[in-house]
């Protein structure tokens, strides 16, 4: 019992030790990166990465990437089914600069709380009842939303 | 700020509080989201894949098990006579006897235990859903008719904070695709109100019959969420909540949907 219980004290210690430092700088856990919002914009990549813009439109479209068509209108003809949830996004590079659009991707309710859309990048510890499988990670990586930044800044 | 942009701002701050977040006025029934030849399709009998789970429920209602003393058609009837349509279409309701908010399917599986004398079925099983597809069937046509005061005010606010709740890595609650943006299309499907006047439905997807506490379940694991299981008090709520917002539409069950 005794042993146990001590046991949990050092854990609990351990764990407090531990959590101050992983809410500094990137990357840290699972290679999540801490950012920072200002201005209703994220100025710096994610992880300090470099998007490509290619990838970002193959992203946008794969019902397992971004999946962006599920609910906004793209320039992407050969599809044929794009939502109307969202706005269109035709033009968005021409309205947004690349940190407005990285905020709007990496956490969406910190502009607008009551929207739908997801937060494809915030904190993943701030989920509620997520299941066992995405649970503590983030729907795209650092480098996918950086690629999606890329192609859309490019959308004028 | 000149005098028009003064105008501008108030109608803005005006449509915030003087526009509902709907689109039109009352509940809407998922059948008006429907294409016309699946419409057709639910209102034939015949063609109506769900009327094999009515077909399936009506046996178990009227099966006397080896060395039992009662089914079902005992007390309510050969083919449910006696059942009254009314009452079918008030639940979810209140009984303080069978422990408060009481849905068909539990107040099937009291019958069940009780006057059956049989082992209680798990909420959610097959045979539990047939049954309650052939009651609720009985009911077709009757508007739905949930109590909201009393007892069940306070229970319909909690219902109402579980819909309102984001759930999952996606972080969506019901409330965002069935209220706030009921009819836009999703990919290439048209988001609908969300109504339950239709369960236990048919799925053209899955080739199911499908309950609503299940088809909610579907919702969880689509924005990955860990699911709470039928017959818990969080789907029980929500079955309340759902349906209330319902009251007025016709019971349409076995309803064919995508």
């Amino acid at each position: 019992m005794l042993g146990r219980s001590l046991k949990r004290a050092v854990m609990a210690i351990g764990v407090m030790v531990v959590l101050p430092s992983a809410s500094a700088g990137p990357p840290v856990g699972d290679g999540f990166c801490t950012w920072e919002a200002t201005g209703f914009a994220i100025e710096q990549p994610l992880c300090g990465l470099q998007g490509d813009p290619e990838r970002g439109r193959a992203l946008a479209a794969d019902q397992n990437g971004g999946n962006c068509l599920a609910c906004h209108r793209l320039p992407i003809p050969e599809e044929s089914f794009h939502g109307t949830v969202g706005p269109p996004l035709d033009g968005v590079g021409a309205r947004y600069t690349a940190g407005q659009i990285r905020l709007r991707i990496v956490d969406e309710q910190q502009v607008n709380p009551f929207s739908i859309m997801p937060g494809f990048y915030r904190d993943p510890m701030l989920g509620n009842r997520v299941a066992d499988d995405y649970w503590g990670k983030t729907m795209l990586d650092a480098q996918q939303v950086e690629d999606l930044v890329a192609y859309l800044v490019n959308l004028k | 700020m000149s005098r028009r942009r003064y105008g501008l701002l108030f109608a803005l701050i005006m449509a915030m509080f003087v526009s509902p977040p709907i689109v039109g006025a009352g509940p809407v029934s998922g059948y008006a989201f429907l294409d016309e030849s699946t419409q057709a399709m639910q209102d034939d009998e015949f063609e109506n894949p769900g009327m094999m789970t009515v077909e399936r429920g009506a046996e178990l209602f009227h099966e006397l098990r080896e060395a039992e003393e009662y089914r079902c058609a005992d007390c309510h009837g050969e083919d449910g006579a006696k059942l009254d349509p009314e009452a079918i279409a008030r639940y979810p309701v209140f009984d303080p006897n069978l422990g408060g908010l009481v849905t068909l399917q539990k107040r099937l599986n009291y019958c069940w235990e009780i006057h059956l004398d049989r082992f209680p079925l798990m909420p959610g099983d097959r045979e539990l859903t047939a049954l309650e597809t052939f009651v609720r069937h009985r009911a077709r046509g009757v508007p739905v008719n949930i109590r909201t005061d009393g007892e069940m005010a306070p229970l319909l606010t909690e219902g109402e904070v579980l819909y309102n709740t984001r759930f999952g890595q996606l972080g969506m609650s019901c409330r965002h695709c069935h209220l706030q943006h009921q009819g836009q299309m999703l990919r290439g499907q048209r988001l609908s109100q969300g109504q339950s006047n239709g369960f236990p439905e048919y799925r053209l997807g899955s080739g199911r019959i499908t309950s609503l506490q299940q088809r909610i379940g579907e919702c969880f694991v689509s924005f990955r969420a860990e699911p709470f299981e039928p017959g818990s008090r969080e789907l029980d709520l929500l079955e309340l909540y759902v349906g209330s917002r319902g009251n007025g539409l016709p019971i349409e069950t076995p309803a064919v949907r995508f």
